[in-house]
């Protein structure tokens, strides 16, 4: 992968208790590289993409993002979590904000901007994930699909340079999963670092740079889409491409 | 509300039989009617007089009230309740009532004696502060109800608010105390009733509120010394009953205090009160922080935001609105249990009120005096619990879809 990454695993070891998810990870990311994440469940996806934004600490080996190595230092934590945006499976929007408030939130309180000019920026962004008419709503009042938009649109209103989504389709019906896709596939047109985990392997192909798949908590092998689907070098692999592509 | 849950278990009765001969009932009478032969013998509940209210018009009281034999027997026993307890108590509280007069004219009456609140209303509401000066207790808690009443709504939620509160402060410390402005000088061992438990209550519930989310928290804290501290606390708080508090309060505590360092009785069992109640409070605010997802959690991390302002921005605002009835609660337990520091020597509208008692020309009349108080606890509590429930409305408004 590409010479100077934007985020580098080195070596890196996590435990829940006594339960080791993380094995001697090791991962470069280059900036401006779309790479997609799969695996089985339990594999550990979660658990690396949210050891790069140190919602789980890692025990053991090296994370550098940007330059700044995560460290128990809160400085190194805050200094990445301004850079790091994430979506999640489940949304998480904050349910007694509007919509706008969502999106004006953290930028007021953690950027310390004017609450005008980020409803501007904010308003931009929800007309980039075209729903510009749902920002006086409570997020209960919308469907998944635009839930999930709001929550992309939320976290691009940080200005990040790194976004992570981790499974950002799979709580959604069928007919919802195109239009977050869709919005995912612009977004990485425009040259964003992503770091996603999914089993939508048609936006793998189309989108993505590398594929990396995750078994028993360690790194199986990653390549591009084209070696990854065409030629995959492990049995393990097949076999889980077998199983996911069967539907 | 009650009507609605009977009209449910009245749809869920009906729903013993089989949901589809319902619906084919009124286009096709006739398989409905062969259908309802077989039912009975095959369901093993037995049909019930409920399941035939949605096609035969017997009216609500028929549905509701005498629809199966139990409710039935309920319904007739509530009656005679009914019937045996409420003239002779309309009698007594109303129409044979004595409202002014003196108190021979209550002993040759059958009915409840009035006018010994006629009387008495001032050493009830103002215990023992000068008769002369209780026209500032009177205007003290006058403004004291109205900008509790003010606060209230939604319209007045502006900052200026707080300085309304501070300058009413001021002029009830005014008003009270006196010493100032031409007001002789009124010691607060003097003061008694009303006031003393408006203020108890209201203070005590002003600074247990904030003081218990802080111990919510501290409970949930990941260092080990603050978790002690406020599991310790609560724990100890809540083992306890208020009685001892109060003791320890107003007994134990000047004896920790270095000579000739006073604090004033009504401060220490302002103290007292403050403490016990901000341990209840504080875990009926762990609830509503328990109830959080986690991802709630998370989102603010990711966003960046400190652990102060997810804690006040996103974990609060959704955690307090959880908890509004369970904190209400402990406000209304709180605002009557202001009644346990006649204990330690304060008169409260409670004890007040047993002084007024004890007159010996009045004697015989002591339940009218105690109806009276708890009349007016009830105004406060009851207007409490209403005002809790227009709240949580307001408050939970964004769950609509
Ligand atoms: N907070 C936790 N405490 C204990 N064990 C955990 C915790 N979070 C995850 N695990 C375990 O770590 C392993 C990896 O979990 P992770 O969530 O990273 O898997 P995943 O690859 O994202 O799976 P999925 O596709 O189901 O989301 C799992 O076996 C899981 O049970
Ligand atoms: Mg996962």
């Amino acid at each position: 992968m590409t010479e100077n990454a934007i985020i580098e695993l080195r070596k890196v070891g996590k435990w829940y208790n006594s339960y080791h998810a993380l094995r001697d990870v090791s991962l470069k990311i280059g900036k401006g590289e779309k790479v997609v994440v799969c695996g089985p469940s339990g594999s550990g996806k979660s658990t690396m993409i949210r050891c790069i934004n140190r919602l789980e600490a890692h025990q053991t080996g090296h994370i550098i993002v940007d330059g700044t190595e995560l460290t128990d230092d809160v400085k190194s934590v805050e200094t990445i979590r301004r850079k790091v945006g994430m979506v999640f499976q489940n949304f998480n929007l904050f349910p007694h904000l509007t919509v706008l408030q969502n999106l004006t939130l953290a930028p007021i309180w953690v950027r310390g901007m004017a609450k005008s000019e980020i409803e501007e920026i904010a308003m931009m962004y929800l007309r980039r994930v075209r729903i510009p008419d749902q920002a006086q709503k409570f997020p209960g009042q919308l469907s998944g699909g635009q839930q999930q938009r709001v929550a992309i649109a939320r976290a691009l209103c940080m200005k990040p340079e790194i976004m992570l989504f981790d499974e950002p389709t799979s709580a959604l019906d069928p007919e919802m999963v195109k239009e977050v896709l869709d919005v995912m596939t612009e977004l990485a047109g425009e040259g964003m670092t992503m770091v996603c985990v999914t089993h939508e392997m048609g936006f793998a192909r189309q989108v993505a740079d590398s594929v990396v798949f995750m078994a028993e908590g360690s790194i199986i092998e990653s390549g591009t889409p084209a070696e990854f689907f065409e030629n995959p070098k492990s049995e393990r692999t097949r076999q889980f491409l077998g199983q996911i592509l069967e539907h | 509300m009650s009507k609605d849950t009977r009209t449910d278990s009245t749809t869920t009765s009906a729903g013993a039989t089989p949901a589809g001969a319902i619906p084919t009932g009124p286009v096709q009478p006739v398989t409905w009617a062969a259908s309802y032969e077989e039912e009975p013998s095959q369901a093993s509940v037995p049909p019930q007089p409920g399941g035939m209210t949605a096609l035969k018009p017997f009216g609500w009281a028929k549905d509701n009230l005498f629809n199966t034999p139990l409710n039935t027997a309920l319904t007739v026993a509530c009656l005679a309740v009914l019937w045996y307890a409420v003239p002779p108590m309309a009698n007594w509280l109303l129409l044979n009532a004595v409202w002014t007069g003196g108190s021979e004219i209550c002993r040759e009456a059958a009915g409840a004696c009035w006018s010994i609140i006629a009387v008495k209303h001032r050493l009830i509401f103002f215990g023992t502060y000068p008769y002369d000066e209780q026209w500032r207790p009177f205007l003290a808690c006058g403004l004291f109800v109205a900008l509790l009443g003010a606060s209230g709504v939604r319209a007045f939620w502006r900052p200026w608010l707080a300085g309304v509160w501070a300058l009413v402060l001021v002029a009830m410390g005014v008003l009270m105390w006196g010493g100032v402005f031409g007001l002789t000088y009124v010691a607060n061992d003097k003061w008694g009733g009303l006031p003393i438990t408006l203020m108890l209550s209201v203070f005590s519930i002003a600074i247990a509120f904030p003081l218990s989310i802080l111990l919510a928290l501290g409970r949930q804290s990941s260092l080990p010394a603050i978790r002690t501290f406020c599991v310790g606390f609560i724990e100890t708080m809540r083992g306890v009953p208020l009685v001892s508090v109060l003791f320890m309060a107003s007994v134990m505590f000047p004896l920790f205090l270095p000579e000739g360092v006073t604090v004033d009785k009504l401060l220490r069992a302002l103290a007292g009160m403050t403490l016990f109640t901000a341990a209840y409070l504080a875990e009926a605010v762990r609830g509503g922080l328990q109830a959080i997802p986690k991802g709630q959690y998370e989102a603010a991390d990711a966003l960046g935001l400190s652990y102060w302002q997810k804690t006040r921005l996103i974990v609060l605002p959704q955690a307090l609105r959880i908890v509004i009835p369970p904190i209400v609660n402990q406000f209304i337990s709180a605002f009557k249990d202001t009644s346990l520091v006649t204990i330690v020597g304060l008169y409260d509208l409670l004890t007040a009120a047993t002084v007024a008692t004890t007159d010996p020309e009045w004697r015989p009349f002591f339940a009218e005096v105690y109806i009276f108080a708890g009349l007016m606890f009830w105004i406060f509590c009851f207007s409490m619990s209403r005002y809790s429930q227009w709240l949580e409305r307001l408050a939970n408004r964004y769950n609509r879809r």
